[in-house]
């Protein structure tokens, strides 16, 4: 809570801060005037489909801000010690602010431009191994044939992946990430400037193998999926809860192997429900093609969703 | 490792708002950090030396305020308080919760000379 107006959640000087993150509240500890500084809002003007436009770059403001409720302050920072401090210029910056709302202002450019080239984005997460890349093949390879599709791949190292998905007859874009164990916003609108036009398409991103890291970062996608083999154990949704918290659908493939595995499909989906009662479920198996004509149909689903989306924020 | 890309995000915001208040001094800085959020505050403490190192926030005092998590149990129509996700509710043992806070990791505040 503001210590000058008394503003919080609700009130209009809120409402001021979710439209500017520069905005923050300053108070001099012992100073003899408190100022109340807001600087001007910054340009948030929706950035063109052009992919070559510089402007893509800006970053506004996360849509998902929230200011809370003031917290009691640390101990460190209690009034009563610092006006203890004599003459110190110690100051207190009330900020306020979001640490991913760089990433999420990016991720709402990339939104933007999605929605602006008419694109249906998935963000495809799962512990290495689960068998993304040889669903992305199958699934490009077929789905290619009734649409644009194109894939963005997301390793440490090596190109082996794109060079599969272009095999595959596909655009495909690797970023290594090097020492990073996940993608990021600015990292998937630099790599979206390298694909061909993708109008009414589909965008797959396969992040980095890592089932912790990759679900703290929006992309600006339409919708997260997890991955998850049946190699793995039940359990994995109990272990690694946020990124099945963060996913709309839950993909477990590798079922052919279900005859030599002891593995209970009940009991994966209710673990997933545990941490996500919405989450949507399908089996499949990457390699013989069984449970796709499910995925595509969901697919297709999103992208109705997609486009009722589009036409409710145009009215 | 995510949390030391946080940590990296926390500098930059605070050279953000020292640069505009003609400060050269942090004395600490004030996080609040959701027990539902993506990082663990024991890590955040580990990588912020690092990458303050060289920085304006070099030296400054972490202090990291931690909020519980909250949902909604949709089978009691109560608001409870979780620990971690794929917890039940502590009232009826449902899992049917949909979290309604403790996600976020936010700077707080700075103390700036």
């Amino acid at each position: 809570m503001c210590t000058v107006c008394g503003c919080h959640d609700g009130t209009p000087s809120t409402k001021r801060a979710e439209e500017n993150d520069a905005e923050s509240h300053e108070r001099s500890i012992q100073g003899d005037r408190d100022c109340h500084s807001a600087l001007p809002p910054g340009d948030r003007r929706p950035p063109p489909s052009n992919h070559a436009d510089d402007s893509y770059n800006r970053c506004p403001r996360s849509a998902n801000y929230q200011a809370d409720n003031a917290q009691a302050l640390p101990s460190g920072l209690d009034p009563p010690d610092l006006r203890g401090c004599g003459r110190s210029r110690k100051r207190l910056v009330e900020i306020e602010r979001d640490i991913l709302d760089k990433n999420n202002g990016l991720a709402a450019n990339n939104r933007a431009l999605f929605a602006a080239d008419d694109l249906l984005v998935f963000n495809l997460l799962s512990s290495p191994g689960a068998g993304k890349t040889t669903l992305l093949v199958r699934a490009v390879s077929e789905l290619k044939c009734s649409r644009w599709v194109g894939v963005i791949e997301g390793d440490q190292q090596t190109s082996n992946d794109a060079r599969r998905i272009q095999a595959a007859g596909v655009p495909a874009v690797q970023i290594n990430t090097g020492k990073n164990c996940h993608l990021d916003a600015a990292m998937i609108g630099e790599a979206y400037r390298r694909l061909p036009l993708l109008s009414g398409g589909i965008l797959f991103i396969e992040n980095v193998g890592n089932l912790i890291c990759p679900a703290a970062f929006d992309l600006g996608e339409a919708c997260k999926i997890v991955v998850f083999s049946i190699t793995e154990g039940e359990d994995k949704p109990l272990k690694y809860p946020d990124v099945f918290a963060a996913s709309s659908l839950m993909v477990i493939n590798k079922i052919d192997l279900a005859s030599a595995l002891e593995f209970d499909l009940g009991k994966a989906i209710e673990y997933a429900r545990r941490v996500n009662p919405k989450i949507d479920v399908i089996v499949v198996s990457a390699r013989t093609g069984e449970g796709f004509a499910a995925l595509y149909a969901w697919i297709d689903r999103q992208a109705g969703r997609l486009r009722r989306a589009f036409q409710d924020a145009g009215r | 490792m995510h949390e030391m890309a946080i940590c990296l995000s926390i500098i930059q915001i605070v050279e953000e708002k020292v640069h505009e208040r003609s400060s050269s001094r942090v004395r600490s800085i004030c996080l609040e950090m959701g027990a539902l959020s993506h990082a663990a505050p024991e890590a955040i403490r580990f990588c912020f030396a690092a990458a303050a190192t060289r920085t304006v926030a070099e030296g400054a005092a972490l202090n990291i305020v931690e909020l519980p998590g909250v949902a909604w149990c949709m089978s009691c129509s109560k608001s409870v308080e979780i620990a971690r996700r794929g917890e039940c509710c502590p009232c009826c043992g449902s899992y049917h919760l949909q979290v309604t806070a403790g996600e976020q990791i936010r700077v707080k505040e700075l103390e700036i000379d």
